[in-house]
């Protein structure tokens, strides 16, 4: 169930275990038969960390999900509520407790704050008279969940949102909490690298954290040398960018949430989990889409040439070893026929003129063609009312790559959406201005097109069958988050300061002593290990932009992803949309 | 070295020793006459309770605290009701019981700690007996009061006294009794003459020690050994007899031939006994006697108390302390006359080294003929341990270090950790520190506990010195102790807040792990809230520092501190504090000057508390979030003249943000508004609320046409979209003919390829074929495709010689397809290419 977590760079199998442990003792804590009451947001991270048997074995008979009223009946002892320290949610807890308590059966109540206790969740518990009713109060420090064998995320849907649109930092802290683990686990990390408001504050209490534990460290030799944070904000164009990636197309058509995928019915695999673990999917979905089909039939071929030799398999021993590696055999074929038909699913988009058109606009915004005018193609899709997510992405992504829009310009889109999607959404583009995806031009300057020339956003001639640059994740256009990385590593970003200097935020490097006897000694060739953290989200292609680097023979360094969420443009915009509802008059 | 086995005294096979520890630092007058006494285990410290001279008079006793040496360390009249026992606690806490069952618990120093009760019933009937005991618990009380009741408390830090059941028969108290800890359960095991009984919680149970010959005897003495495994019995006829506690089996039964009953009876231990015994203590005698029938005696010349420890019993005097131990094996093997064993020769040869005698060879090779030479290290180090005297240690470890070079790969940790140990534990038995642990002690208690000890003595420089040498990790080991010593500095009434700050900052300075705000939390409690509040600045954990603020009062710095640990709860939990603490007016101020703070408690408010929301926005001037709050509020009204009546709120407001924009959309969605609701009344529409695109829509699929046009006006709705509306919405309805008209009325703005397709869309090839023609050049190809009309696209393709083109037309090609078409197709993108 785990082990693609094991098989990475970095073991992260290793979290997964110390997370699933301190389950199973706060389980084991709470004597006897069990049901648990879940806050339904949860469900989906906690399925990253421990299956139904898990809580079997630690007799968890029956599971709820959080809604007021009465608790369904269940003849336990012990009732869990698995909550996020929200304020609404204790008033529902506490509506559960109280006409619970007017029935004649006896239950134990606990409550297991994800990922941290609260005291303005305890004091609200105590105003509605509850408190008092629980036996355990606990927390359970869930920060970075592992995801993949290189991936890691917060699972924390609101993170930029929040630190961006709402200044609240919670988020943060927790991101800062979840290294400190980290850290207990891997070591501490010697350099942190990073860019952006958040990512300094995320620094700055990682330091300070560092020094309150002073002399309860570990003695554990470091297994990341680095650590870059990086803003979301700071490279705000890669998200609305169409993803090209096979992963990031599923997920741009599809939607991927805590690692898995619904699909539409008629497909007999509805729903699907979609990680390292398949050996074909690990293969194939950091290519470029124009390169599965080549992929695929491929391994089609070594699937059948494999089966064929049955024939060929004449003695006992020939046949035993051949039926030995049948069942392999056999899920090789239903995964190939799975993502056949995926692919194909995708095809059916990706040719579509619409697809094609709506690509052709993006990419002439990212070689800033035309930047500075009103684009024709987004007149016309208003016009014909496609979705609005669809028009904020080009619109937000024409902003961006023109440093801002003169303000008759801005008021021009924004005007036709008010007037075309209703007015409500007055609202949302607000919030987008406050982000910075929109905003008026205030200097004449675009410095957008000093930085694709400098970082190299732009490379003409993509090869997407087999990449030798990141800009094969989007046909082209190399991230700009990862180019950062990458330029880190290799030069070091002395090399452009000019460039750092435009984009929002501090740049700030820090270094942390490590104990005595720790410092590693690395071999000849030996790769550098980074902790690249997104802080408020990253997309699949980035992700897979950065495995590229990984795999490269004379990259030096490898990556390990950590991030607050996985987005897409889609997912990442509607966090940011506020949608007042209208009562009916 | 020769004169070692001098005070060894052989009982059976094994060999007991006394040897003084110390030379008593004190001088009492009557030596421990009339006292009531108390000695810790462990070495540690010892109580004294002198009763006044003459009872009579109005003297008070006079309660003084000693080291293991002597040294006083604390002296005060008792003020308080009679006491019938003292005790120590694991803490080295002093308890007194009083008769009256009230325990007070003193420190070291003398200092009044607290006091609890042992219960309402004891004080009709007074407490006749009391005992101290330790167990994994803690320390427990258990007393008999005058009634013959018994009532235990287990740990006096967790208090809850448990009433035992009657003993059926006794009065007054028992012969003698025990407290015993066996299964996790403390019991009581008492002698009513010659009856024994078990008195656990519920029940009071007769037993019978297997094979105690004299049953008409009663028993006068009991001994629980230091583990609660053993038991000795002493009979009124000078039977001793020694067993296990659950009185399972019998070990030996001695007649000591004294039948006064004894002063004192302890075990004496140690763990791989080979003879262990029970030392009982008359007037003027000690005896020892184990499991075979000799005995020892020594006289006593003055009053002594014993104290049972793990491996032996220490003996107070008052003039000296003595140590009486089973002398242990490595020691025996090493030292015994004519010893032949690895550790003796060893030590010879390396006597013999020392004198640079050849002899040292001869011995050396005797060993390692033997190849015992690891165990004659071993032996050596080990004996080392068990020795008091630092030569003695000394030569023995030389010993050792000299075979080990004779060695190879023997693993050093043995001889290192043991220097190491021994040097802490001459250290701590020096006679100004004054605990006298022997190496078995030091293991079993560890070196945690021992440095507490030293803590709770203040000896802090010396505790600091051990963790150093002892590489002991900072945190655990001089962070602790720095920690304790400022929770004491704090204490010291007559310095000033500053030179404490001071000092406590400058001796702590970076140490790792210090908890400052448990030393300001000391502080507070002594009442120095300023003092408190200076150390507090030192804590590196902003998070600690919140509670203790809050609880002096000074929210302002909590709420800055609650930002620095940038944990939000916290900042949430101080923000709720403030509010009900202040009036509104002043806690808006103060979250103003902390924008962190404002921000989270805005999210609060946006969804627990909407008004105050509002207020904040006034507050700071924010007519952007006001104006978007109006909006936000005018969603949620049902009648539309409180819609508009909040939408004009938000105009102003947004005009005063100088957001014209807003403003102006604003003010168009109300008049929108209005439009829709008239139209809605007149033509009985359902508008309201609507977009305008929607609107429109809506407008032209029921044949409103000039009020759409009058909306298009009003609105100045941007021709090409206007056109796209008015596009779709006709082939909606499928009203060709006046799209038709619509076409014509002017040169359309979005061009004719629009017309073409919406047809196409409405499945109206017919309709699309008029358009074709009025498609631009660019446009011709995909406006035949889009028909279907693959020849009018292949013309218009070649036509126009465009490569691409052409190739997107054959890739709309069929097998069916006409094969001259193909073939021109073919041909023009080739020449097209070549150009």
């Amino acid at each position: 169930m785990s082990a693609h977590l094991s098989y990475g760079r970095v073991n992260l199998n290793i979290l997964r275990e110390a997370a699933r442990k301190e389950l199973r003792e706060f389980l084991d804590k709470c004597g006897g038969s069990k049901a648990i009451v879940w806050d339904e947001y949860l469900t989906g991270p906690f399925g990253l960390i421990a299956q139904y048997s898990l809580l079997k074995e630690h007799e968890v008979e029956k599971m709820f999900t959080l809604k007021g009223g009465r608790l369904p009946a269940a003849d336990v002892k012990n009732i869990i509520f698995f909550v996020r320290p929200r304020l609404e949610l204790m008033d529902i807890i506490a509506e559960n407790v109280i006409s619970e308590d007017k029935m004649h059966s006896p239950r134990d109540f606990h409550i297991l704050f994800v990922p941290r206790r609260s005291m303005l969740c305890e004091q609200r518990l105590k105003e509605q008279g509850v408190l008092g009713s629980f036996i355990n109060i606990d927390e359970y420090i869930l920060d970075l969940i592992p995801y993949d064998g290189d991936l890691l995320s917060m699972e924390s849907e609101g993170a930029f949102r929040e630190c961006y649109l709402e200044s609240d930092q919670t988020s943060l802290y927790h991101t800062a909490k979840g290294l400190m683990t980290l850290q207990a686990l891997y070591g501490t990390i010697p350099q942190i690298f990073g860019k952006g408001e958040c990512a300094r504050h995320v620094a700055n209490m990682m330091l300070r954290m560092k020094r309150e534990f002073a002399g309860s460290q570990t003695q554990i030799l470091p297994v990341f040398d680095s650590l870059l944070l990086l803003d979301r904000n700071v490279d705000l164009l890669t998200p609305l960018a169409t993803q090209l990636t096979y992963e990031g197309l599923i997920d741009e058509v599809y939607g991927i949430t805590n690692g898995f995928c619904r699909f539409l019915p008629p497909e007999k695999f509805s729903k699907m989990q979609l990680n390292s673990a398949e050996e074909l999917y690990a293969e194939i979905r950091d290519k470029n889409f124009n390169g599965v089909g080549a992929a695929l039939s491929k391994k089609a071929k070594i699937i059948s040439a494999a089966f064929e030799e049955r024939h060929s398999a004449k003695t006992v021993g020939e046949i035993k070893q051949f039926v030995s590696q049948l069942p392999h055999m056999q899920a090789a074929r239903s995964s190939l026929a799975n993502h056949t038909s995926i692919a194909e699913l995708i095809k059916d988009i990706t040719t579509s003129e619409a697809f094609f058109d709506n690509l052709t606009v993006e990419q002439e915004f990212m070689t800033g063609v035309d930047t500075d005018k009103v684009n024709t193609y987004i007149e016309d899709c208003i016009a014909q009312k496609d979705p609005l997510i669809k028009i904020l992405r080009l619109v937000c992504m024409q902003s961006v790559c023109n440093n801002g829009l003169k303000q008759k310009l801005l008021d021009y889109y924004k005007r036709e959406i008010l007037q075309t999607y209703g007015y409500e959404h007055m609202l949302t583009l607000n919030n987008l201005e406050k982000t910075g995806l929109l905003k008026p031009q205030t200097s004449t300057r675009n410095n957008y097109p000093t930085i694709r020339k400098t970082l190299k956003l732009w490379m003409e001639d993509a090869n997407e069958q087999n990449p030798n640059d990141i800009s094969y994740v989007y046909s082209g256009y190399a991230p700009l988050s990862i180019r950062l990385t990458q330029v880190l590593a290799r030069p070091g970003w002395r090399s452009i300061e000019e460039v750092l200097k435009m984009l929002p935020g501090p740049h700030f490097e820090e270094r942390q002593q490590l104990p005595a006897g720790l410092h590693k000694k690395r071999q000849q060739g030996e790769n550098r290990t980074t902790l690249v953290f997104f802080l408020g989200g990253v997309t699949y292609a980035e992700i897979a932009a950065l495995r590229f680097l990984s795999q490269m023979e004379d990259g030096g360094t490898e990556y390990i992803i950590a991030t607050t969420k996985l987005i897409n443009g889609t997912s990442w915009i509607k966090s940011l949309m506020d949608r007042p509802e209208a009562q009916a008059s | 070295m020769a004169f070692i086995t001098a005070n060894w005294n052989p009982l059976g096979e094994a060999f007991y020793r006394k040897i003084e520890l110390y030379e008593m630092g004190w001088s009492l007058r009557d030596g421990l006459k009339e006292c009531l006494v108390a000695a810790a285990p462990y070495g540690g410290p010892i109580a004294l309770l002198r009763q006044p001279q003459r009872p009579s008079s109005s003297a008070r006793p006079q309660l003084e605290i000693y080291s293991s040496s002597g040294a006083n360390m604390a002296s005060f009249p008792w003020k308080s009701g009679p006491v019938r026992q003292l005790g120590w606690t694991v803490c080295d806490d002093l308890l007194c019981i009083q008769e009256d069952g009230t325990v007070l618990i003193y420190d070291l120093f003398g200092a009044f700690k607290r006091h609890f009760s042992m219960g309402n019933e004891v004080v009709q009937n007074q407490v006749l007996e009391a005992k101290v005991f330790h167990s994994p618990y803690g320390t427990g009380v258990a007393i008999v009061t005058g009634a013959s009741r018994f009532t235990l408390a287990t740990n006096i830090d967790d208090l809850k006294l448990r009433r035992l059941p009657e003993v059926p028969g006794l009065q007054g108290a028992p012969s003698c009794w025990a407290v015993l800890t066996q299964d996790r359960q403390t019991k009581v095991l008492l002698a009513n003459r010659a009856d024994l009984y078990i008195l656990d919680n519920t029940s009071c149970t007769p037993v019978t020690p297997p094979g105690l010959s004299l049953q008409s005897c009663s028993i006068v003495n009991m001994a629980v050994s230091f583990s609660y495994k053993y038991l000795a019995l002493f009979t009124d006829s000078g039977h001793l007899w020694m067993g296990s506690a659950n009185l399972k089996d019998k070990l030996s039964e001695v007649d000591t031939k004294v039948r006064t009953p004894p002063k004192q009876m302890v075990w004496c231990r140690r763990p791989k006994s080979q003879q262990p015994s029970v030392v009982i203590m008359w007037d003027r005698l000690l005896l020892v006697a184990g499991e075979c029938t000799d005995t020892i005696q020594y006289t006593l010349d003055e009053e002594s108390v014993c104290v049972a420890e793990l491996d032996g019993v220490r003996i107070v005097g008052g003039s000296r302390h003595e140590l009486l131990q089973e002398v242990p094996s490595a020691c025996q093997d090493i030292f015994k006359i004519a010893s032949m064993a690895p550790g003796a020769l060893l030590l010879e040869a390396h006597k013999e080294y020392e004198k640079s005698s050849q002899k040292a060879d001869e011995y050396l090779r005797e060993i390692k003929e033997q190849s015992v030479l690891g165990e004659a290290v071993r032996q050596c180090v080990e004996a080392a341990g068990y020795e008091h005297e630092p030569e003695t240690q000394k030569t023995l470890l030389r010993a050792a270090s000299f075979g080990k070079c004779f060695l190879s790969n023997y693993p050093p940790e043995p001889f290192v950790s043991m220097c190491r140990d021994l040097k802490v534990l001459n250290s701590v038995r020096e006679y100004t520190v004054g605990i006298p642990l022997t190496h078995t002690q030091y293991k079993q208690m560890t070196v945690q506990v021992l440095i507490d000890r030293l803590v709770y003595r203040k000896l802090y420089p010396l505790a600091i010195e051990i963790c150093r040498y002892l590489k002991t990790p900072e945190y655990q080991g001089v962070s602790r102790v720095l920690k304790h010593w400022a929770c004491c500095k704090v204490q010291q009434k007559e310095e000033p807040d500053e030179s404490i700050a001071h000092a406590v900052s400058v001796k702590l300075g970076e140490a790792a792990g210090i908890s400052y705000s448990e030393i300001a939390a000391r502080a507070y409690e002594c009442g120095r809230t300023e003092l408190a509040i200076k150390l507090l600045e030192f804590e590196p954990r902003s998070g600690e520092q919140v509670p203790l603020l809050l609880k002096m009062k000074r929210s302002q710095l909590a709420l800055s501190k609650a930002i620095e640990s940038g944990d939000t709860d916290l900042v949430y939990t101080v923000v709720t504090y403030l509010k009900n603490e202040m009036n509104r007016g002043d806690f808006f101020m103060t979250l103003r000057n902390q924008p962190v703070a404002l921000s989270l408690y805005r999210q609060f408010c946006k969804h627990q508390e909407q008004d105050t929301l509002k207020d904040l926005f006034n507050q700071d001037d924010d007519h952007q979030e006001l104006g978007n709050f109006y909006v936000k509020a005018s969603y949620k009204e049902k009648k539309l003249e409180a819609r508009l009546s909040l939408l004009q709120s938000a105009v102003d407001e947004y005009n005063k943000a100088k957001n014209e924009f807003a403003a102006k959309a604003t003010e168009e969605e109300m008049k929108l508004l209005r439009f829709q609701r008239r139209l809605d009344e007149e033509m009985g529409e359902a508008l309201l609320g609507l977009s305008l695109q929607e609107t429109l829509h809506a407008l032209l699929t029921s044949n409103f046409h000039k009020q759409a046009e009058q909306l298009y006006r009003d609105f100045r709705v941007p021709d090409k979209r206007y056109w796209w509306l008015k596009l779709t919405a006709l082939a909606e309805k499928d009203d060709w003919e006046e799209m038709e008209k619509f076409a014509k009325s002017k040169k359309s703005p979005i061009g004719y390829l629009p017309f073409v397709e919406v047809c196409v869309k409405q499945h109206n090839k017919y309709e699309a074929k008029k358009y074709v023609s009025k498609v631009t050049p660019e446009q011709k190809v995909k406006a035949h495709l889009a028909i279907g009309d693959l020849e009018g696209a292949a013309e218009a393709a070649i036509e126009r010689r465009s490569e691409g083109e052409i190739s997107t037309v054959l890739s709309r090609c069929s097998p069916t397809t006409d094969r001259a078409l193909l073939e021109r197709l073919n041909r023009a993108r080739s020449t097209a290419a070549k150009k």
